[in-house]
């Protein structure tokens, strides 16, 4: 999109001058980062130097300034910075004053990693007695144990049946364990989703969550759902709504099933809510996924707005979410009807690589994406007949349409680039 | 003087449990069981008659006995005697039946309460439906054929009844699959094959209802209401808890074999020629898509809350008849066989034992 050139947030301005800045600099930033990770070792490890470089870190522009936009996401996990993300292993044997082991009390496998370098060094040190062990560990790195462990506690519950599923045939254990370590790569390494204002969703009770779908692939949802899972600091699971299609495909239907969605129809999201459960929508359906890519961003019209009823019934909080990035995985520069027609699809997209290269055609775009959540609309002021005004239900569908396009325009502008 | 009670389909283990049952109840003098076959389990001190429902004759013993409640039970999927009849004779004791029994119901002027024994077949099941049903979701795809079919129709009838005769509490209760000891229902049937076909790419979720929560319910429904509930209207009968049909298969200890849709529906018509099971379209659309029910009207109106979960009822089961080829215990004493492997804890087995079992992990997971 031409908004690539417009660049009108301070915020932006910094990251590059951080990154085009001398090596020394952008190491020292995450050098600081690393220590607030590692905790109280590290700094006694380096002594004065280390709290020399820290205020030098803090003065870097791109430091601050990911900061202050993403506080909350640094605290938890290392943030997506333009920055190689590498282990702190990794990091550590880069340079030799960055060396401290992890702590300090194992000065001889210190020297020993030294001597081997950059492969022993991703080894943390005091569980590598053995020869056998010791070997198991540099190659699968630190703490196989315990996920090998852990594999094994969860394969034996599978096999054994012992998990619960819900009414809907959400299995927790399954998507904690297998879908979401599967989508997770994806989301942080792929698409490198920044996420915004995830404590917009209450840490308890029901909530709506109202998307834009774009993508021609519904991949924009699963992205929806990782980010609530990871990044809420309640641990909360998005119950999403998906289309009939969905539930009609096989395989895809026992997948969507298993990992908490459900059919978009008012009787199930009005259950879900009741329940208490955080539910998302994405209300332009079809006609949001499959539009054409010179329509990106444009919102479509947001089905009939039962949402909003059902969110009215429920009392539950409508929190609107903007996701910028998804739209350009597949450019969708036609579509053909006949082929849509035949298979019974509602649109067979046409992209620049896809059908012609095969499947390799069907590997999404690496674009950079943004999720943002919005300010929660509450509705439980409205009397319980409120749900069956339908002037009322058209200036709370208008509101929240309005809010996510406003909230898709403020990205775009604020976006440098479509892959960076 | 109590009331009397007539209980049809008891020439089943089910009914006959309930005919034992309902004798018990403080407010009954007299138990009627009706069919056309001598029960194979004992009656206790209930009577017998041998009356066919399709049959105008069963007015007579309605008003022979000043019948108050009529429990119809012989709402059926299969036929009382093995191989006897077939789909249609079936269907003409389901949808006759029903009807030569609503009639009879409604010239007796001393019945006053009816309960149906039906089944939650009649919601279908298709993707576009609703994840959990309750008693007023309207079915988007009504069944087509077969046992589903005349559960539609007898409630119907039920439903004209209830109009023209409103003086009479009228029950339906929808049963979810029953398992159990006196039960025996073609998903028992399924159940009990060494290996288990489903349809590739689908995991049905499946809920199961105990006999003893059966009896319980019937007998809830054929008695005079306590304080605060209602004992007319339709609910639906179901453990709690959901479970999807791979994990069934999983503690039930039988392995899968994922097939083609197609391949099933083939194989499935060549297994019910033999006689093996019966794989009716029907119940292989419920392995398709799988059904759930809501309870809380049962819960909240009838005042019945389940004894067994599903899970718990599919537990007993699988203690009556016995787990598969892959029992869970085996599977899981296999995997803590891999776990000992690991360095740094004590490895008792061989490596050879250990991917052995590794291979038997892997062909069920």
């Amino acid at each position: 999109m031409g908004d690539a050139k417009v660049i009108p947030f301070d915020d932006d301005r910094g990251r590059p001058r951080g990154a085009a800045g001398p090596p020394d600099g952008q190491r020292q930033g995450q050098h600081q980062g690393q220590g607030q990770h590692q905790g109280q070792g590290q700094h006694q490890g380096q002594g004065g130097k280390g709290a020399d470089r820290s205020p030098a870190g803090r003065q870097t522009p791109a430091r601050s300034s990911t900061a202050r936009s993403s506080a909350d996401r640094a605290s938890r996990r290392p943030p997506l910075t333009t920055v190689p993300d590498q282990g702190p292993g990794e990091a550590a044997g880069t340079g030799p004053e960055t060396y401290p082991g992890q702590d300090s009390g194992h000065g001889s496998e210190e020297g020993l990693g030294k001597d081997q370098a950059t492969s022993a060094a991703r080894e943390p040190g005091p569980a590598g007695g053995d020869g056998g062990g010791g070997l198991l560990q540099r190659m699968l790195g630190a703490g196989w144990e315990e996920q090998a462990a852990r594999g094994l506690a969860f394969l034996r519950r599978r096999v054994t049946g012992e998990y619960e599923v819900d009414d809907f045939g959400y299995d927790e254990d399954l998507t904690d364990q297998v879908l979401m370590s599967l989508l997770r790569p994806v989301f942080e390494k792929y698409f490198r989703v920044e996420v915004r204002g995830v404590e917009n969703i209450p840490a308890d009770g029901a909530a709506l969550v109202v998307a834009n779908h774009s993508g021609t692939l519904p991949l924009d949802g699963l992205m929806l759902q990782v980010a609530v899972h990871d990044h809420h600091p309640a641990d909360r699971h998005l119950r999403l709504l998906g289309a009939d299609l969905v539930f009609m495909l096989p395989v895809v239907n026992e997948l969507a099933r298993k990992a908490g969605h459900t059919l978009a129809c008012a009787e199930d999201a009005q259950t879900l809510l009741e329940r208490g459960e955080v539910v998302g929508v994405m209300p332009e359906g079809f006609k949001g996924l499959g539009k054409p890519f010179a329509d990106r961003y444009k919102l479509q019209r947001f089905g009939r707005g039962g949402f909003v009823s059902t969110a009215l019934r429920a009392g539950a909080p409508i929190v609107p979410c903007s996701i910028v990035g998804a739209e350009e995985i597949y450019p969708m520069i036609g579509n053909s009807r006949t082929l849509a027609r035949l298979l019974g699809f509602p649109y067979f997209p046409l992209t620049p690589t896809f059908p012609w290269l095969g499947p390799l055609g069907a590997v999404p775009l690496p674009t950079k994406w943004t999720i943002q959540f919005g300010e929660p609309l509450p509705t439980e002021g409205h009397p319980p007949e409120a749900a069956e005004d339908p002037m009322l239900m058209f200036n709370l569908t208008d509101q929240v349409r309005e809010t996510i396009q406003h909230t898709l325009y403020k990205l775009l502008v604020r976006r440098r680039s479509v892959f960076f | 003087m109590g009331k009397v009670v007539l209980v049809t389909g008891v020439g089943r283990p089910l009914g006959a449990r309930f005919v034992r049952r309902v004798r018990r109840e403080p407010g009954v003098s007299r138990v009627i069981g009706v069919d056309t076959h001598p029960p194979a389990d004992p009656l206790g001190d209930a009577e017998f008659v041998r009356a066919d429902i399709r049959q105008p004759a069963i007015g007579k013993v309605l008003a022979e006995h000043a019948v108050h409640t009529v429990v119809h039970m012989d709402l059926h999927g299969t036929g009382l005697t093995p191989g006897g009849g077939g789909r249609g004779a079936v269907k003409e004791t389901n949808v006759i039946g029903a009807m030569q029994l609503l009639g009879a119901c409604q010239q007796t002027p001393t019945v006053g309460r009816l309960v149906i024994k039906s089944t939650t077949s009649v919601y279908g099941s298709a993707p576009r439906d609703p994840a959990v049903f309750d008693e007023a979701t309207p079915a988007r795809s009504l069944p087509g054929g077969g046992f589903a079919k005349d559960a539609v129709e007898v409630e119907g009838y039920v439903r004209g009844f209830a109009r023209r005769r409103p003086d009479v509490a009228v029950t339906v209760l929808r049963f979810a699959h029953i398992l159990g000891p006196a039960a025996e229902s073609p998903l028992a049937a399924y159940f009990s094959l060494p290996v288990l076909p489903t349809v590739l790419g689908y995991d049905p979720r499946l809920q199961f209802v105990h006999d003893d929560d059966v009896v319980e319910a019937l007998r809830l429904a054929a008695a005079e209401p306590g304080v605060g509930t209602l004992r007319a209207g339709t609910f639906n009968i179901a453990g709690d808890g959901v479970l999807p049909l791979s994990q069934c298969a999983r503690r039930l200890g039988r392995p899968t074999v994922p097939t083609l849709l197609p391949a099933i529906r083939w194989g499935g018509g060549a297994l019910r020629a033999v006689g093996l099971t019966d794989f009716s379209p029907e119940q292989l659309r419920l392995l398709t898509h799988g059904r759930v029910v809501a309870t809380g009207h049962a819960r909240d109106v009838l005042g019945f809350t389940p004894l067994r979960t599903s899970a718990e009822t599919l537990e007993a089961f699988a203690e009556n008849h016995g787990l598969g080829l892959l029992p869970p215990a085996a599977l899981s004493r296999a995997v803590d066989r891999v776990a000992g492997l690991l360095p740094g804890k004590p490895a008792p087995s061989a490596r050879a034992a250990g991917a052995g079992s590794e291979e038997e992990v892997r062909r069920d997971g």
